[in-house]
């Protein structure tokens, strides 16, 4: 923690003040409108897999398709993102409109809770513990290839750009 | 689904990830610089945990025929379902582990996940009681 008066995380938007702890400018309009953007096409993404895979016996593929889907393109992106430098710009609004917006609202946790409870509540324990335990350590694992790979990405275009760089001066 | 109420459902699940964004970073705030701010995402889990309770509750009182199917797709799957997310959850779970960070990783994931399948069970069955 360098400065208390600076925030931990760029997700964070501070306005600066004379006096007093930092306000949060939530209402910054680009920013929030950004994330809306985003917010608006992941969630028409996941209603349209809702009507493209009906739930059969109370397991709604569509929502685990979304999540896990979701939790790999999370930590692709994230990652990507990190390797490639800072987070501010072109790289912010990227994770803002992609991330925070798009994936956010793509996948879902209230619907996964809701529907584990809703197994339980029809005798579906069983069931209900292997959706919602497949759900988080399927989805974990998809979130860690997205990161390996994005890791892998990352030293293959660098070794290209080494190489090349190695022919153009022999 | 008519065309409109899956526009007006994408457009509440905008709304709802606006949301997030602004409690997230509102939590970030005030839990920066402080040890309990380092130790759990605590925006990411405000958020999720009170989502699931609305979620469970809307859906209780749609069963109770108290609340009109279009509202729960309007605020259930548009709203809350932009305003909760599983994909950040998952990737700070999966850090935390990378961190080597066990037990936190065990609470972001697995305690997260009792919570808030217990907080949507408590909304379902309150959300039923109208039903009576």
């Amino acid at each position: 923690m360098a400065d208390p008066q600076l925030p931990s995380d760029p997700d964070t938007e501070v306005v600066d003040a004379p006096t007093g702890p930092p306000t949060p400018a939530l209402v910054r309009p680009a920013t929030l409108a950004i994330v809306f953007a985003g917010g608006t096409l992941g969630t028409a993404g996941r209603e349209a897999l809702t009507l493209l895979i009906p739930p059969t016996g109370g397991v709604p593929w569509a929502v685990l398709t979304a999540n896990l889907a979701g939790a790999f393109a999370l930590g692709l992106l994230l990652e990507a993102l990190a390797r490639r430098g800072a987070d501010h710009g072109r790289r912010r609004m990227l994770r803002l409109l992609l991330g925070t917006g798009f994936l956010g609202g793509f996948t879902t946790y209230s619907a996964l809770a809701t529907d584990t409870a809703a197994l339980f509540g029809t005798g579906g324990a069983g069931l209900g513990v292997a959706y919602a335990l497949g759900t988080v350590l399927v989805g974990a694992l998809a979130t860690l290839a997205g990161i390996v790979l994005a890791s892998a990405m990352h030293r293959t275009t660098r070794t290209r750009l080494s190489s090349a760089a190695e022919r153009g001066r022999a | 689904m008519t065309p409109w109420l899956f526009v007006v459902v994408a457009l509440a699940g905008g709304v709802g990830a606006a949301a997030r964004f602004a409690l997230d970073s509102l939590i970030r705030i005030r839990t920066a610089g402080r040890r309990m701010g380092e130790v759990l995402p605590w925006g990411t889990l405000v958020i999720n945990l009170s989502g699931s309770l609305l979620l469970g509750l809307l859906t209780g009182f749609a069963g109770a025929a108290v609340l009109p199917g279009v509202w729960l797709s309007v605020l259930g799957t548009g709203f809350l379902g932009g305003y909760t997310t599983f994909s950040t959850a998952s990737f700070e779970t999966v850090r935390m582990l990378q961190d080597r960070r066990w037990g936190a990783g065990l609470v972001n994931g697995a305690v997260q996940l009792v919570a808030a399948t217990a907080l949507a069970g408590l909304g379902l069955w309150l959300g039923s009681l109208l039903a009576a």
